[in-house]
């Protein structure tokens, strides 16, 4: 299984802040979600981690206990 | 030097850190600081910040750097809290020390700007029993595009 992380208000949409799901090319992890979240998180304004590291590829597969995070535009300060 | 870079999980006192500043950097002619604190205007009843801690104290801690190579400075003290906040709670405190009191203007100036925009953090605000999620404001990216 592999972990996906939902920062700010894409939890609120996910009905949750994280996420297991099976391994695999991200193409299929997303087309396995709920329609509306999965196109939030296509939002070209949602950056993604991976592990930890930014990554600009979106073409990833999750390995066993990678963990994706799917981190909105920010609003600090 | 290296800047002082803390991401707080609890409330900090703003006070004793802008006074324990300004004495460890008494070399320095001036010291410019800016707080930002949650608005007590009656709309906002808290407010809570979340971060990703992969990257948001490895981010603050960059900028801290970038502010050190940009302007000739004594100390530089970035600290941001995460987490849940009432009105007149402290949210940011940015200090710069420099010789010179320009170059401490700058320095705080640009930190916030890049704070704002730049920064791994997700603010939402509960108004009326309800928390909304805080969109970005066109006006943070216009601040920071400022310093090119």
């Amino acid at each position: 299984m592999a972990r996906l992380l939902f920062l700010g208000k894409l939890a609120d949409l996910a009905g949750g802040a994280e996420r297991e799901v099976a391994a695999g090319p991200l193409d299929q992890v997303l087309a396995a979600l709920e329609p509306d979240l999965a196109l939030a998180l296509l939002d070209e304004r949602v950056r993604t981690a991976l592990n930890g590291e930014l990554v600009g590829e979106r073409a990833l597969v999750l390995g066993e206990d990678d963990e994706l995070a799917f981190l909105p535009p920010v609003s600090g300060g | 030097m290296a800047a002082d870079v803390r991401l707080c999980t609890a409330a900090f006192d703003h006070a004793a850190e802008l006074e324990r500043f300004a004495r460890a950097h008494q070399q320095a002619g001036g010291v410019v600081s800016f707080l930002g604190q949650v608005r007590a205007d009656g709309a906002v009843e808290a407010l809570e910040l979340q971060h990703y801690a992969p990257l948001t104290l490895p981010g603050m801690e960059a900028l801290g750097a970038a502010v050190l190579a940009r302007w000739p400075l004594d100390g530089l003290l970035i600290l941001h809290r995460s987490g849940a906040m009432l009105p007149g709670d402290p949210i940011v405190l940015v200090a710069a020390a420099a010789r010179h009191r320009r170059d401490a203007f700058a320095a705080a100036d640009y930190a916030m700007d890049h704070l704002k925009s730049e920064s791994w953090f997700w603010k939402r605000e509960k108004a009326g029993g309800t928390w909304r999620w805080v969109e970005p404001r066109a006006e943070d990216y216009a601040d920071k595009a400022r310093w090119g």
